[in-house]
């Protein structure tokens, strides 16, 4: 809705599809985030899933490209005890570096292990790449990503590049029986 | 066969790592005595004749919450960042009502220790501590509205052993904490730990006697909830029951078992329960028996929730 017809602007749902079928596991994603970013050595915002199912010799092999999910309902936000951790443009989850004790509720809350502690006492995480997105630019990782197994956007924009990818594509989400509401989509390795 | 690998993935923070050491289930602990024995000091103050017994646990209170919010304090990651809990209050996150609720707790248990007092203990008291005689005026309104003092210390009692336990289950998306029943069950733990905790630091007969029988409750309620949480996880979803695997066959099984129900509850309850009839002479062995069960009960559940 535009400003014109008075109605409040709709709330964008940022969100990422990762498509296993195109990942072959190389951390570029990884290696593009810790530079963007400034990554602490040992730190990592966004990693790789190597997974593999079934009985020799029928094995299926999957590998992600994992990172935070922007729950749009986000246990680490609802655990923060000063509001450092909060939901910002695009349901994008930050943390206020200032406002963090280092107490880490947030990072136990996080069924995925998305949040680590940086070694100056803060709590620190995936943004979405937020000042990138911010211009109009894709997150560091996505745009390096050299299959393009990475696709992000406003996932309630039907004609969006990913809303028309999620249309399409049959996906699933990890671990939504725990009620966060993740946003981090897993295209379907089957069908299209 | 499933596998899988993470590459790259943060060491620090792998799914499933403990991020929450020593330092949470020792403030847990400390945090539910100390709730405790407040709680117990205004249950028994009108009800044995053992003053020194009752100041004791009234002192005790706030030293043991003090000990407890230092460990917290050694948890923090960004130490000097420390007052922000101070800065806002949070109504999703249990650790921001803690935060208040402890700052609460003091103010209560130094009324409820004025209120122990009478004019001429207090006089013997100023005279020994001369600054305390500042409180003079505090101290008459202690002792004056001191059922109302008994009132606010044992609703901030309850509301702190709750919270120790609150504090777990609010984190729901770990499926070992999604669990309601684990505020009440800190609760009454707390409560059998300063019973325990006050044993030991006086061996008056008539108070080793309320206590037990204390404690005796205390620990049954405690056994029954205990039982009540492993029915919850195992009647809920998938990772619930995988959560309960944990206690059942799973990492926490020996431990759990060994030191929180046998060491904590089942041998202290039978001791307890046999000291009158075989003529038992009172020991530290219970007491200790129900600390150590408390705290592993605390240890257990901290790592269990991270481990689901």
């Amino acid at each position: 809705m535009s400003a014109k017809t008075g109605k409040r602007r709709r709330q964008k749902r940022y969100a990422m599809a990762m498509d296993p079928r195109q990942c072959v596991g190389c951390a570029a994603c990884v290696l593009a985030c810790k530079a963007e970013n400034e990554v602490p050595e040992g730190a990592f915002r966004d990693w790789i899933v190597d997974e593999i199912r079934g009985r020799y010799p029928n094995l299926q092999r999957e590998f992600r490209s994992e990172r935070c999910h922007h729950c749009s309902n986000p246990p680490c936000v609802a655990a923060c005890p000063t509001g450092a951790s909060h939901v910002a443009e695009g349901g994008t989850v930050l943390v206020a570096q200032n406002k963090c004790t280092g107490c880490k509720a947030c990072v136990v809350a996080c069924p995925y292990g998305a949040r680590y502690v940086h070694p100056k006492g803060y709590v620190d995480k995936c943004t979405f790449c937020a000042h990138r997105t911010a211009r109009g630019q894709d997150p560091a990782c996505v745009e390096i990503c050299p299959t393009n197994a990475l696709t992000f956007g406003d996932a309630d924009d039907p004609q969006g590049s990913l809303g028309r990818l999620l249309a399409s594509r049959a996906h699933r989400k990890l671990k939504e029986e725990a009620g966060c509401r993740p946003n981090l989509y897993i295209l379907a390795k089957g069908g299209q | 066969m499933h596998e899988i690998y993470t590459m790259n993935t943060n060491p620090l923070t792998p799914a499933g790592a403990v991020m929450w050491g020593w330092e949470i289930p020792v403030y847990l602990f400390l945090g539910g005595l100390a709730a405790g024995l407040l709680i117990i000091a205004a249950l028994l103050r009108s009800r044995v004749d053992e003053p020194r017994a009752i100041r004791l646990a009234t002192l005790a209170a706030p030293i043991a919450l003090s000990i407890g919010m230092g460990a917290l304090w050694l948890d923090l990651a960004y130490k000097l960042h420390v007052y922000r809990f101070y800065g806002s209050f949070q109504l999703s996150s249990p650790m921001s009502w803690g935060a208040w609720l402890l700052v609460a707790f003091y103010p209560v248990s130094v009324l409820m220790y004025l209120s122990l007092h009478d004019s001429e203990s207090f006089a013997r008291l100023c005279g020994r501590f001369s600054l305390l005689s500042r409180l003079e005026g505090l101290q008459r309104f202690a002792r004056a509205r001191r059922v109302g003092v008994e009132r606010a210390a044992i609703l901030s009692g309850i509301g702190l052993g709750v919270y120790t336990g609150i504090l777990l289950s609010a984190l729901s998306a770990r499926a070992a904490w999604n669990s309601a029943v684990l505020g009440p069950l800190f609760l009454v733990s707390g409560f059998s730990t300063a019973a325990a905790a006050l044993m030991l630091l006086s061996r008056g007969a008539q108070i080793h006697g309320a206590l037990r029988r204390l404690d005796v409750v205390a620990i049954a309620a405690e056994l029954a909830l205990i039982g009540l949480f492993l029915i919850g996880l195992l009647s809920g979803g998938a990772t619930q029951q995988r959560a309960a695997a944990l206690f059942l066959g799973g990492p926490l099984t020996a431990t759990f078992w060994s030191l929180v129900v046998v060491t904590g509850l089942v041998v202290p309850l039978s001791l307890s329960l046999l000291e009158r009839p075989l003529k038992l002479r009172p020991t530290a062995v219970i007491p200790v028996m129900v600390l150590i069960g408390g705290f592993a009960l605390r240890w257990i559940l901290v790592s269990a929730g991270q481990l689901s």
